[in-house]
């Protein structure tokens, strides 16, 4: 019986010590040498802390050494944090107070932020960590005292008040969401990733454990190439990745700058995405230029990574929504009204061991999402309820409709900001719409990037397609949408400074 | 030429734009931003630049930039 992931890595590890598991844009690692230095660091870790199951931080780059360290981190028997390098040291604090971390890891780059916060404590370079001599025996003893309900990380999103949540996540979660993704899409040793996803951002999980468990291999792509589109499509033909699992955004760039013209993916076969709604102009112009399978995948950081998807079997027009489709297999989603009924309309639920264990440090956060099931009274069983709206279409697919937040109540109305968008990016000449709600004013905001299209215009257009109260109190044009640390389109900022008075 | 740095000064004010040759290599601008200084550029200027001319060979300094412009107009 598996228990743990390092198992996946030591298996294909002696079926192939020699490949290549991970690769950046300097360096590439085997995966005999991969384990050999995360064993070290392991073992390092464990005659410093002499602790299992205690938090440890990691505060270094997207690189193969922050993929060491994170591995190595689990050898120790502890669970790991990687926290963005580039966040203000005011999350950093927030973090790290909650974590209480018994050990953070930097590299000489890094070290200087770390070093300038006095109230951090414990930090140890990733080259200090493999100067003792590895323990072996120390490190069997440390697996056996483990199971498979013990943590392997916490994530941290960001949280609607701006306080990081820590989301902890067992060896039992990653393990069963990853067997149920790599059988969906049939990831095998063949597989290479070009990966995109920052590893504090739960789509990263996909991309690394699955590399582990089929024995694939990982190239990190430098995340300057996805502001130069024809450097990534030639980036992504020399080291024949042929598995892309990106955010919409960065999709939409290679899309919207029209890098196509100039280059074609050669080695392309499977283009999976999530983490936002992909719009589907620029899906379109991506399908129409590299025949791939492609995938519409779903689901917060609370269940692992996703719990639904849909592979896109047919074509779609630019005032339709892409389903997500089913749940994963080993999982199970349901609809549930405000009465805690069962519905084809309401908000997703989830249940299954790609859950969570919960909020860390946060019992009443916890306690609000991951609920008892109301649909069984028989014995316990937590399900999460994910705070989206969706609905079942005709096909019987679910179909993202809107966060449960983004539901607004407008003149009496209750809108999905959603739906005005789907309508808005359905327009020629709209490279893209992002709505949102102020409170305060009762107003609709939209965003909106175009060529062409001016204001006056556009309401024009607006006023045939919407119901009279969906019409945009406001409409912004930008230049380009703010993104926020993960790639997504940053709806919070919009937000804030709307009302901060920046757009006037 | 002034007008491009200006357009620069908003995303990096802290760069002597005027010198330095590694604006993408050294990281002083991020990646999301080329994509903001193409739409202002193309707005401000009255050019299209297209993909194959966003690489960082012409992003490096604001002087390969603006002979880029120079190119296009």
């Amino acid at each position: 019986m598996v228990k743990n992931i390092l198992e996946y890595l030591e298996k294909n590890e002696k079926k192939n010590p020699e490949k290549t598991i991970f690769e950046d844009e300097n360096n590439s690692i085997t995966y005999k040498e991969f384990k050999d230095t995360a064993k070290l660091i392991g073992s390092n870790i464990n005659s410093k802390i002499k602790k299992e199951k205690k938090s440890i931080v990691i505060f270094m780059e997207k690189s193969i050494e922050c993929l060491v360290a994170m591995m190595g981190v689990v050898y120790s028997g502890n669970f790991y944090t990687v926290i963005d390098t580039k966040s203000p040291k005011e999350r950093i604090k927030m973090i790290c107070d909650k974590l209480e971390p018994e050990m953070i890891i930097t590299d000489d780059k890094n070290n200087q932020k770390i070093k300038e916060m006095e109230e951090l404590k414990n930090i140890y370079l990733y080259s200090d960590l493999q100067l003792e001599e590895l323990e072996e025996e120390k490190l069997i003893q440390i697996r056996k005292n483990m199971i498979d309900t013990d943590l392997i990380y916490v994530l941290f999103t960001s949280g609607s008040t701006g306080e990081p949540k820590g989301i902890a996540v067992s060896h039992r979660s990653v393990l069963t969401y990853i067997s149920s993704v790599v059988e969906i899409f049939k990831f095998d040793k063949n597989t290479i990733f070009g990966n995109q996803t920052p590893f504090y951002f739960s789509m990263s999980v996909l991309d690394i454990f699955s590399t582990i468990m089929a024995g694939a291999r990982l190239v990190i792509i430098p995340k300057k190439y996805f502001s130069f589109p024809v450097k990534l499509l030639e980036y992504i033909n020399e080291k024949n990745i042929n598995t892309i699992y990106w955010v919409p955004s960065a999709l939409c760039i290679v899309a919207n700058l029209k890098a196509f013209e100039a280059i074609k993916p050669k080695t392309l076969k499977k283009v999976l995405f999530a983490g936002e709604t992909m719009p589907v102009k620029q899906l379109n112009e991506w399908r129409k230029n590299v025949k791939a399978l492609y995938a519409n995948l779903y689901g917060p950081t609370e269940v692992t990574d996703i719990c639904t998807y849909y592979i896109l079997d047919r074509e779609f027009k630019e005032n339709e929504s892409i389903p997500i489709g089913k749940a994963c297999d080993n999982c199970n989603v349901f609809i549930l009204k405000h009465d805690g009924t069962e519905s084809t309309k309401g908000e997703l639920c989830v249940r299954g061991s790609f859950l969570a264990s919960g909020y860390y440090k946060d019992k009443e956060k916890t306690n609000k999402v991951f609920v008892q099931n109301p649909l069984n009274k028989n014995y316990p069983e937590k399900i999460y309820k994910t705070g989206d709206i969706v609905k079942i279409n005709e096909n019987g697919e679910i179909v993202y409709v809107s966060r449960k937040d983004f539901q607004i109540k407008h003149m009496g109305y209750r809108i999905e900001l959603g739906e005005i968008e789907k309508n808005v990016n359905s327009i020629q000449g709209i490279t893209l719409g992002v709505c949102v709600y102020d409170e305060k004013t009762s107003r609709i905001i939209l965003f909106y990037q175009s060529k062409k299209l001016e204001k006056n215009e556009l309401h024009k257009i607006l006023k045939e397609k919407l119901l009279p109260y969906m019409v945009p109190n406001e409409m912004i044009k930008l230049n380009v949408f703010p993104y926020n640390q993960n790639g997504k389109i940053d709806r919070k900022l919009l937000k804030n400074n709307f009302i901060k008075g920046e757009y006037k | 030429m002034e007008k491009l740095i200006e357009i620069l000064k908003k995303y990096n004010a802290d760069v002597d734009y005027y010198t330095n040759e590694h604006l993408i290599d050294e990281e002083l601008l991020d990646s999301f931003d080329i994509i903001s200084i193409v739409a202002d550029i193309d707005n401000e200027f009255d050019v299209e630049i297209t993909a194959k001319d966003i690489i960082p060979e012409n992003f490096n300094s604001a002087e390969k930039l603006y002979d880029l412009i120079k190119r296009l107009s």
